[in-house]
């Protein structure tokens, strides 16, 4: 029986999502006895134009040439799953949405503003084509990318996990951070997936795995202010590796006074 | 920009006395991040030559701007998946230096652990999954295992080995989120840092057999001249902090280091081009390696001496591919410095001192496993960013890239086929260990000159 193939894209990252699969260590060696990777630039493999079975796609959309591209990659994919929070909500980039500020910062940043092209926004693959599955986190882990692989070799869907990180961080018996030290933690918001690896370590979660589901970010930020937060710091705790999610992005610019990001400087 | 992606151009026009070859790599594999080769020779002439960098810009210098400085490990994590601790330990230098805040000896030690694991993990990966391939003849790693199982088994093993050691101090290998300005949020307790110790103890060996093995490789002997730059240490050799220095006698404080160094912007990249002084320089390990020596542990100086005898590999070397030699020996250097640390591990009374932000500017300097890493920002009252500045190792590297194809592949002769021109300029690349992704998001905060 032939293996099925895989493919691996990159679009604007920090090729940390593409690492799951070059961090498995000797099981990378047992994956590619049970699939192709035909696809995959960082491992040397070039080969974007075959047909696949499963397209892993790292990155969000800034250019007009990803823009292209990603078409193309969907046309030729059984299955396309995105991985990461830029794939799969934008990523921290997506903090360039917020205040239509990317010509300014093109024009700040570079001395020949007009050799760059890119695009106003960075935007999530699903804004674009169809997604059929994502994996969510900043970065994700191997673990959720080998049971998404297994998965799919057995036919099933992926397991979908959008429980709240709360409920992870009890099951790993970890000390709420929130409670018993007053730090303002993203964990009630926030979906579950990392093991609850930031309140383990005594500090509070950021959200890099974006929203959970039924988020009650207005009871959380009530929350915050409880605890002294002030407004704009309210707001830059929702508005950070997922500032592009629906749910981040209406609570933190629900906090501003303003209503706008970014509030410094501009 | 890749449109034309997969398409070797070889428009070669041949008459009896003219060879015009156009090479066009429209997407560099085994490298972190997008990046093109665009080649145009004439004859023995080289015309064009552009090492493109295309990967989108990010602009994380702005968005770092209003940020509070208890926020920016986090953020800047994120310009590279596979360096994220160098870019957290230099901004944290940055921000205690901004405030005035001393860490502890504990954190400062641990910080190197830290650090450590990160050499160990990028140096394995980029030895056995981008560069090694080169040098034995195979398109990539997984077809390298099918000849060399042992090999890749040892180098996957030894980089999770780094993997451990970061998440140990970090929770995770990419993004970890353990370290804070002030120190570390939670101290690792001693049952599991003596299972790290037991991990490094049983990868000595097979990092001795590692560099005893790149040492016998068949390397190309390609000598050149160029500067040297890197971090240097009155007591060990550099990772952490210390002092700017040269090949060509240059020795500054981190704080000088933007008077002495100018980026531009090129057209053909998003990636601006480092001079120091208005020359190219090499940053990374050969460089680290070049400039210091005699700050390697005993053993792991003798094991290098017995690694290289007979063979034609030496330091200071100015053969570039003896980068690769360059990463095995500071793999040894990171196992056992990490052990050196961690045998005298004990719990601290606090893993953070308090950080108080005051308004001020604070700049930090450390040795990414790809070379200089600088950071500076500038902070309000509030610990808010006022504006930040960061200078990657890879837009260090991109002149001298550029400055050693044009001499390689004239060494290397440009009577050689296509294919063999293409293959060897690749080489030249992927032994810089460019990371793209990370020379994207450098960006240097130029006055705005329109209205």
């Amino acid at each position: 029986m032939s293996k099925p193939l895989v493919a691996v894209h990159k679009f604007s990252s920090c090729d940390g999502c593409q690492l799951a699969f070059l961090n498995l260590g000797p099981a990378l060696l047992t994956l590619t006895e049970q699939v192709e990777i035909r696809h995959f630039l960082e491992a040397g493999l070039d080969d974007p134009e075959t047909a696949v079975e499963i397209a892993f796609v790292e990155g969000s959309i800034s250019t007009d040439e990803e823009l292209a591209r990603i078409q193309r990659i969907r046309a030729q994919s059984k299955t396309l799953i995105s991985i990461g929070a830029c794939a799969t909500s934008g990523g921290l980039q997506a903090l360039r949405n917020l205040g239509d500020t990317e010509s300014d910062w093109r024009q700040a940043i570079y001395a020949q503003p007009e050799y760059i092209r890119t695009l106003q926004h960075a935007t999530p693959i699903k804004d674009h084509v169809k997604v059929d599955f994502e994996l969510w986190g900043c970065p994700i882990n191997s673990q959720q990318l080998v049971a998404a692989i297994r998965s799919l070799l057995f036919g099933v869907p992926p397991l979908e996990n959008d429980a709240k990180l709360c409920l992870e961080c009890k099951r790993q018996q970890a000390v709420c951070v929130m409670v018993t030290k007053g730090t303002p933690c993203m964990g009630p918001v926030t979906r579950a997936g990392c093991g609850a690896l930031c309140p383990r370590f005594g500090r509070d979660c950021y959200a890099c795995y974006g929203p959970g589901e039924n988020p009650n970010t207005d009871a959380l930020a009530a929350r915050f202010s409880g605890l002294g937060l002030l407004p704009d710091a309210i707001a830059r705790r929702f508005l950070l590796i997922n500032s592009n999610a629906p749910a981040y992005r209406d609570a933190g610019l629900k906090a501003l006074p303003s209503g706008r990001y970014p509030t410094q400087h501009d | 920009m890749p449109d034309s992606r997969h398409c070797l151009q070889d428009a070669i026009q041949l008459n009896m006395t003219e060879r015009r070859i156009k090479i066009h790599v429209p997407a560099l594999t085994r490298v972190e991040g997008e990046g093109a080769l665009h080649l145009e020779v004439r004859n023995d002439t080289i015309e064009q030559l552009q090492l493109s960098i295309f990967e989108p810009p990010r602009y994380f210098e702005k968005f770092l701007e209003g940020r509070a400085y208890s926020e920016i490990l986090d953020i800047v994590a994120r310009i590279c998946g596979i360096c994220p601790i160098a870019y957290q330990m230099s901004a944290a230098q940055a921000i205690e230096s901004a405030f005035g805040s001393e860490i502890n000896p504990w954190a400062q030690d641990m910080r190197r652990v830290f650090y450590c694991g990160e050499w160990l993990q990028s140096h394995a990966l980029h030895i056995h999954l981008l560069a090694l391939p080169d040098f034995l003849g195979f398109q990539n790693a997984i077809e390298m295992s099918a000849s060399y199982p042992k090999e890749v088994r040892r180098g996957l093993q030894l980089q999770g080995v780094g993997n451990a050691l970061i998440s140990l101090f970090g929770a995770r290998s990419v993004h970890p989120v353990g370290a804070c300005p002030g120190g570390f949020y939670r101290a690792p307790d001693l049952p599991a840092v003596q299972t790290m110790i037991a991990k490094l103890e049983a990868a000595r060996p097979e990092a001795v057999a590692l560099l005893e093995w790149v040492c016998t490789l068949p390397l190309p002997q390609d000598d050149q001249t160029f500067t040297s730059v890197s971090l240097q240490h009155p007591r060990e050799y550099p990772l952490y902090s210390g002092r700017i220095v040269s090949s060509n006698g240059l020795d500054i404080a981190a704080e000088a280091f933007d008077a002495h160094m100018q980026e531009n912007h090129r057209p053909h990249s998003t990636a601006l081009y480092a001079h120091l002084d208005g020359e190219p320089y090499l940053v990374g390990p050969l460089a680290r390696l070049n400039l210091n020596l005699d700050q390697l542990p005993d053993a792991v100086a003798n094991t290098l001496q017995q690694a290289t005898a007979g063979t034609a590999v030496t330091f200071p070397s100015r053969n570039m591919f003896h980068s690769v030699v360059a990463r095995a020996v500071e793999i040894l250097l990171a196992i056992d410095e990490a052990l050196r640390l961690l045998r005298n591990y004990h719990c601290p009374a606090t893993p953070a001192v308090a950080v108080t932000p005051r308004a001020g500017t604070g700049v930090g300097a450390s040795e990414a496993p790809r070379g200089l890493l600088w950071h500076r920002y500038d902070f309000d009252d509030q610990g808010l960013v006022r504006s930040a500045r960061i200078v990657p190792p890879t837009s260090q590297n991109q002149a001298r890239i550029e400055a050693d194809l044009h001499r390689s592949l004239r060494t290397f002769g440009l009577d050689q086929s296509d294919e063999a021109l293409r293959l060897r300029s690749e080489m030249v690349i992927r032994n810089y260990d460019p990371c793209i992704s990370c020379a994207t998001h450098f960006l240097d905060l130029q006055i705005d000159r329109r209205p």
